[in-house]
């Protein structure tokens, strides 16, 4: 049986006081195994961002419990936190948030400059050669294509050999060949053992997940995949 | 992150963002260089100021004649020639005067020299042997006449550089004042000037020739004394001494009523400084607010490009950057464009400071602490601005950071 790497216990994030209160996030629970890929889905304003800045470990929750890969990260401190985020978590975002002052190569470098690596030329190339960007690893953001920067993100994410990718609209920004092409990376990157959360508002998007929860209200539901 | 890495990011950081880390380069250069340039400026004319003075001899004490009352009428300052050769006398007598070192009496009046060559209109000075010392003169070639000469009425002359150059004139040669023929005895090493009085440009022939040939008047009075202190420590006490003297030999009981005065090179010295200390306030004011104006500069590009900084800090947050490798990361990158701001600054304050005697005839004088009071500040601005905006950026949440806009 695959160890989990995601485990939510009764999680919750409150935000403001009294009658402004908002549950952005309200008793969820939910696990998460090794080599799982899970779509979260559901519309804007449904908690589900705020519930992806958790499972990032770029927020804390207000209570609750939140173990990735066996360690408490709900009491961690912000140092902590970053050590985290950076061995074990690989991210993708809507805006792809590449430095454009740098060449591709030199963006999927930088998660390594925070650990101790060595090669880190190497595995920055390979992780492009992963992502079909060989031909492509001395172009500044502004040269290449919309896809090809979420591949150069994607490049970024996997460069550091994390336990889970985390891509919040990973194909928000893309048109359909484009997207298209990275939910193949990401499928292609599940089939050979990466753990992979999906955060979308569009279910053709998280249709290529194994496993998909909706999000409404803060509140978490399963639904069985199509 | 290991410093090597750091400081690698950080150099890599000032690369990438090419025309931001030039200007706020330039913004420090030119602080700097402002105000080691105007500072320097201010330095050379205090410097010249001073050295003007000094050249007028700050041991110096000038008597001149004061106002009489006659008849119960007090007359204006100068209306009568109170002064004597008594008074003289008096004060070249040591155990009166002992801090007094030289004594000259002087009448003065115009005259036009004639050469063989040419003619040249000059004041001539009559006096005794006692000027050279008095006025702290000294001589570029020949001797100055002597007491025996004074005593004689030799018709001898000692000329300004400038004189003996327009007359053609070399000690030998014989000159002649308003018709007298007079030798040529010495020529005085060049003084330059002071305010408007050319001190290359005269005339000095002993007293007594100076009364019968030029000035007239009586042989007894004379127009002013000049005194040399025995040094600029002893000024004070040559000043009490001759003024005590005077006010004896006048036969003056309160000396309110003195018929002379005694003004002295130094208290125009004080004037002068005072002056200068006024004009180098106002041209480090000047350069202060270059620096300031400089200084804004570096804040302005520092504060506007954090919104693109507060994305690419919050970026390296989420990929496991801490806030104290983020703090460090900004740190050298603003030492290091101070640094070379304040480098470049410093070279072309310098280069300023030869090129501006160059081509403007002024003066430069560069010293060390306004230049290390401006790399202090410029340097300062630019590692202030340059970490605090990222220091608060890297306190925020990773997500609000990378959602900044």
């Amino acid at each position: 049986m695959a160890a989990e790497i995601i485990r939510l216990l009764d999680v919750s994030k409150v935000y403001g006081s009294g009658d402004a209160t908002v549950r952005a996030v309200d008793d969820v629970s939910l696990a998460v195994k090794e080599g799982d890929f899970l779509a979260v889905m559901g519309p804007s304003g449904s908690g589900k961002s705020t519930l992806m800045h958790i499972l990032g470990c770029l927020d804390v929750p207000t209570s609750g419990e939140y173990r990735f890969a066996g360690e408490d990260v709900s009491r961690m401190n912000e140092r902590e936190l970053a050590s985290i985020r950076n061995r074990r978590i690989g991210f993708v975002f809507q805006q792809f948030h590449l430095l454009s002052s740098m060449s591709a190569w030199r963006n999927v470098e930088l998660p390594l400059l925070y650990r101790t690596a060595r090669d880190r030329r190497q595995m920055a190339l390979n992780a492009l050669a992963q992502v079909g960007l060989t031909d492509r690893v001395h172009y500044r953001p502004n040269q290449l294509s919309g896809g090809q920067q979420q591949r150069v993100a994607i490049a970024r994410a996997l460069v550091t050999d994390p336990t889970m990718i985390l891509a919040d609209e990973p194909t928000g920004n893309l048109d359909s060949k484009a997207s298209r092409e990275v939910l193949d990376i990401l499928t292609g990157l599940n089939k050979s053992g990466h753990t992979i959360v999906l955060i979308t508002h569009d279910p053709n998007v998280a249709a290529v997940a194994e496993r998909v929860v909706e999000m409404a209200d803060g509140r978490l539901r399963d639904r069985v995949a199509a | 992150m290991s410093l090597l890495r750091t400081f690698d990011t950080g150099m890599r950081g000032l690369l990438g963002h090419r025309l931001r880390s030039i200007l706020t380069t330039l913004g420090i250069l030119f602080g700097v260089a402002a105000v080691i340039c105007t500072v320097g400026i201010g330095t050379a004319s205090a410097d010249s100021v001073n050295s003007r003075i000094a050249a007028l001899g700050t041991n110096l004490l000038t008597i001149s004649p004061g106002s009489t009352t006659s008849f119960g009428v007090r007359g204006g300052s100068g209306s009568a020639n109170t002064l004597t050769m008594e008074d003289v006398a008096g004060l070249e007598d040591k155990q009166d005067a002992p801090d007094v070192a030289a004594v000259a009496p002087v009448v003065a009046g115009s005259a036009t020299l004639v050469s063989t060559t040419t003619n040249w209109s000059t004041t001539v000075q009559g006096t005794t042997p006692g000027w050279l010392t008095a006025n702290a003169r000294s001589l570029s070639g020949g001797a100055f006449f002597t007491q025996n000469q004074v005593d004689k009425h030799a018709q001898v002359v000692v000329l300004g550089a400038t004189t003996a150059q327009e007359l053609g004139v070399t000690v030998g040669s014989q000159v002649s004042i308003s018709g007298a023929p007079f030798d040529v005895v010495g020529i005085l090493t060049t003084s330059g000037s002071t305010g408007f009085t050319n001190n290359d440009d005269l005339a000095v022939v002993p007293i007594t020739t100076a009364q019968d040939q030029v000035t007239g008047g009586s042989p007894d009075s004379v127009q002013r004394i000049l005194l040399s202190a025995s040094s600029s420590a002893t000024i004070g006490s040559a000043y009490l001494e001759a003024d005590q003297l005077l006010l004896q030999t006048h036969h003056i009981t309160n000396s309110a009523s003195a018929d002379f005065n005694i003004t002295s090179a130094s208290t125009l010295a004080s004037t002068a400084a005072s002056v200068t200390t006024t004009l180098t306030i106002l041209l480090a004011s000047v350069a202060a607010i270059s620096l300031l104006v400089g200084g804004i500069g570096v804040m302005n590009i520092m504060l506007v490009s954090v919104t693109e900084r507060t994305q690419e800090i919050g970026l390296r947050k989420a990929l496991g950057a801490t806030p104290r490798d983020l703090l460090r990361q900004f740190l050298i990158e603003a030492a290091t464009l101070s640094f070379v701001g304040g480098l470049l600054g410093v070279g072309a304050g310098l280069l300023a400071g030869i090129l501006v005697p160059r081509l403007a005839n002024i003066a430069v004088t560069i010293t060390p602490t306004p230049v290390i009071i401006a790399v202090a500040v410029a340097a300062g601005v630019g590692l202030i601005f340059g970490v605090y905006p990222a220091a608060r950026a890297a306190r925020l949440a990773p997500i609000a950071a990378l959602r900044a806009e």
